[in-house]
């Protein structure tokens, strides 16, 4: 061992600056440290001697220079469990912070370890309470963030938050406190609302991107539009509001947008009309991704008076790429987008509601389409036609358009057979169905073998192959074994613990899991638990897994950013078990007070709860949980 | 936890309310493979009319949408299922609702046989079956009858009938209120022979 590592550890965690000078290194102060020449002996400092710069010094200097270019994440984390030397270099040049699971960690633990960051991003609440499985008001403040951010990055330019509750104080600090914030983009958050939108719009005078993404935006009369700067050139480049549901200031996105000639991405929401669309594009060419609001006329206006020339706006937008929107679509005027159909990578129909026939009008046109979401009002003829013209689809996610179990059904494995077939550099599919068969998705496990995300939802629970009876078991299996770069998972249909041997077996990179109404016993999640090496994220619903299931896991926990289940067969003794197993682990069960009350009717529930979730962190229980969770221990 | 329940007589049976792509009577293990909903998921708890009627009345949607503030309390079957956000799922409902208005209300015609004149009815102003049934029944002065599945209106010699947007005639009853109003063109009373007939198909 070198001497030096004695010494590092009376270093102070930020190096002081090199000093080549002997006669400044002389007369410093006792801080400096010893110098170790090539021979390994440590010499006492002599002014008259040379003083080379120390070698860990000189080593650290080097790495930061090498390692600020990292950017990949994991490879920094690799990085910082080299050495200590390489944990401190590493900490000082990372600049972008990500936090997949905001209890992992305190802000002022992840503060004190990075010092140098300029953008973070934060993760919230599990996925699963987007569908109301969980009460709200569970957690994933903002708060306590933005106020250590505050004190260790006065620099900080962008921040990304995911399912995490935002309040209008929070984006008042962001925007009071942050001279050089430049972007903001909040996915799935809650929590705000438009006068939160308006500091930001007024105070924010460098801002680039402010992006709101499914995120449910509290209506109130404030007209935040209205506070961007009223003069000047803007730096604005991205603005995406498609998720806010209350009508804007229309005159005054006008005049933004005028003044904002660096702007490249506009997703209006659903209370612009395609008269006031028409009017944006015609000031904003240069856009490059487009959402068109309503795209059907305003109130009160009648087709056919003196309509502008939609057809001309598109034709100009020379380098549209990405066009969503659509939301209350007159299938009409769906014409007026062919001229831009040939260059788009990108194209959300998700929000409209179109027949096969009309789809065909434009996907014909789409050869270069890479991004497909659309609804299933399109049927497998749609379906088919997508498969026939664009043959460079990575991305396809089809949602249905009446989401129950006992709806209609227009698309099935007739529409994933065809995908399969046109589509072969398929990379990730979401399909809302009611019918499949193991035949098509193992059709589509061999002639897409680069799927990465692999997410099938037979509506109807338990729903066998519609057309030999079996369990889809052998669909799922497929798709596992022959897929050798799958990363997600999502199963559905009548499942046996046969699909999950399969997905313990193969499924040696499956990251995420998604697993509801599935399985016959523990054995299914042991399959799981003990083959899947990589899991991160393991969210299962309604199935009949028990506490021996949950004991198999022991070994993997910690290396998982987070398990839930609910309405498994697990109970309260099961749970507390891990709980003392694993101290660093938290385990939270949370009851849905909602759905108690509604069964308590029934009969009498003692001690029962809902949902398991639990998670790593190095702080232990959470001071802000409510009174409808309990942490155990 | 999971808890099994029963209910008795006033089942919500699912496998009836189910639409198929398919011959009734097919798709026999489908029906066998499928469990009931409150094996495996306690809070698929449905809630029974008050009225001895059978009438279904359950709203498969998610309790905690927004746009069922307004509305009595949902019958949920199954909370988060399919897993669609709810921003995404509200947006449909709402697009259906203004689509199906024609102005305001969402008025269909209602022929009686035998009657000389036609009345309309809004069926956005009732909740449920029972409460339609009720409105016809004052309106036109007579009785329809108990609705059962098994047997349509039983104890009259009235039964109800719809067009659907297929323009096929169906018996009113048999699939969920919330699908139905979406669904329904026109009502007709029909009477006599007729009506009896309907019931035994």
């Amino acid at each position: 061992m070198r001497e030096e590592r004695t010494e590092m550890s009376k270093d102070d965690d930020r190096s002081p600056p090199l000093d080549l000078r002997g006669a400044d290194i002389a007369e410093s102060s006792s801080k400096t440290r010893n110098c170790v020449t090539g021979s390994g002996h440590v010499t006492g400092l002599n002014p008259t001697e040379f003083q080379a710069p120390y070698p860990d010094q000189v080593l650290e200097n080097v790495l930061e220079n090498v390692l600020q270019f990292l950017t990949s994440r994991r490879d920094r984390n690799a990085a910082s469990l080299v050495c200590k030397s390489w944990c401190r270099v590493e900490a000082l040049t990372r600049s972008e912070l990500f936090i997949g699971n905001c209890y992992s960690v305190s802000p002022k633990r992840a503060t004190a370890r990075f010092s140098r960051v300029r953008a973070v991003a934060i993760k919230g609440r599990p996925r699963f309470a987007d569908f109301n499985l969980m009460p709200p008001e569970w957690g994933a403040h903002f708060a306590p963030w933005v106020a250590a951010l505050g004190s260790a990055y006065p620099w900080l330019e962008k921040v990304y938050l995911k399912r995490m509750s935002v309040t209008d104080e929070d984006l008042k600090y962001l925007a009071e406190n942050f001279p050089s914030f430049k972007e903001l983009v909040l996915v799935c958050c809650d929590g705000f609302g438009t006068r939160g939108l308006a500091v930001i719009a007024k105070k924010c005078r460098q801002l680039r991107v402010l992006d709101l993404i499914e995120s449910e935006v509290a209506e109130s009369d404030m007209d935040w539009i209205g506070e961007f700067p009223e003069s000047g050139i803007t730096c604005l480049e991205s603005l995406i509001f498609d998720c806010v549901e209350s009508p804007i200031n229309f005159e005054a996105l006008e005049r933004l947008v005028i003044r904002s000639p660096s702007l490249k991405k506009l997703r209006l929401n659903r209370f612009v009309s395609i008269g006031q669309l028409y009017r944006l594009m015609v000031r904003a060419p240069q856009l490059t991704h487009l959402g068109t609001g309503s795209f059907s006329l305003a109130e009160g206006v009648a087709h056919g008076d003196q309509e502008p020339d939609y057809e001309s706006a598109f034709a100009a937008c020379k380098s549209l790429v990405c066009l969503s929107g659509f939301r209350e679509i007159t299938p009409d005027y769906l014409s007026a987008i062919y001229a831009v159909c040939a260059n788009l990578t990108s194209l959300n129909l998700s929000y409209a509601n179109i027949n096969a026939e009309q789809l065909k009008t434009v996907i014909v046109h789409c050869h270069k389409l890479q991004t497909f979401w659309v609804l299933d009002s399109i049927c497998d003829e749609g379906l088919q036609a997508a498969a026939a013209t664009c043959k460079d689809l990575r991305e396809l996610r089809v949602f249905p358009i009446d989401a129950r179990e006992d709806s209609e059904g227009p698309v099935s494995e007739v529409g994933l057979q065809a995908i399969s077939e046109g589509c072969r550099k398929l990379q990730s599919i979401l399909y809302f169905c009611q019918h499949m068969t193991n035949a098509a998705v193992i059709a589509m496990s061999n002639n897409c073998p680069d799927l990465e995300v692999f997410r099938l939802c037979i509506m109807g629970r338990h729903r066998p192959d519609h057309v030999t009876g079996e369990p889809m078991d052998e669909g799922f299996g497929a798709i596992v074994k022959n897929c050798k770069k799958l990363t997600r998972l999502a199963v559905s249909g009548l499942l046996t613990d046969q699909a999950f041997s399969y997905i313990g077996r193969y499924g040696k990179l499956v990251r995420t899991l998604s697993v509801a109404f599935a399985g016959n016993s523990d054995l299914g999640l042991k399959y799981v638990l003990e083959g899947c090496p990589r899991l991160q994220k393991l969210e299962i619903r309604d199935s009949p897994f028990g506490d021996a299931a949950l004991r198999s896991g022991l070994h993997h926990y910690y290396n998982m950013r987070f398990l839930w289940m609910s309405s498994c067969r697990l109970s309260p003794p099961g749970c507390r078990e891990i709980a003392r197993a694993l101290p660093r682990l938290v385990v939270e069960v949370i009851r849905d007070e909602v759905g108690m009350i509604r069964a308590e009717c029934e009969e009498h529930i003692d001690d029962a709860f809902d949902i398991l979730y639990m998670y790593r962190s190095l702080e232990g229980p959470r001071d802000d949980a409510p009174s409808f969770v309990t942490i155990l221990h | 936890m999971e808890r099994s329940v029963s209910y008795g007589g006033n089942d919500l049976n699912l496998e009836a309310t189910e639409l198929r792509l398919g011959l009734p009577g097919s798709d026999e293990h489908e029906k066998q493979s499928c469990p009931s909903v409150r094996t495996s998921n306690k809070r698929a708890s449905p809630e029974v009319a008050e009225e001895s009627s059978s009438l279904s009345n359950s709203n498969v949607s998610d309790a905690r949408n927004g746009d069922q503030d307004s509305a009595p309390p949902a019958k949920v079957l199954v909370v988060g299922w399919p897993p669609i956000r709810s921003y995404r799922r509200n947006s449909f409902q709402q697009k259906k609702t203004e689509a199906d208005d024609a102005g305001a209300g969402m008025y269909v015609k209602v022929s009686m046989d035998g009657a000389p004149y036609l009345r309309k009815v809004d069926l956005e102003v009732y909740k449920s079956y029972p409460e339609l049934l009720k409105a016809l029944e004052n309106m036109f002065k007579l009785t329809i009858g108990e609705y059962s599945e098994r047997e349509g209106y039983n104890g009259s010699e009235f039964a109800l009938t719809y067009e659907d947007k297929d323009g096929d005639w169906m018996l009113v009853g048999d699939v969920p209120w919330d699908m139905f109003i979406f669904t329904c063109k026109r009502l007709r009373i029909m009477k006599g022979s007729e009506a009896r007939g309907l019931g035994c198909l």
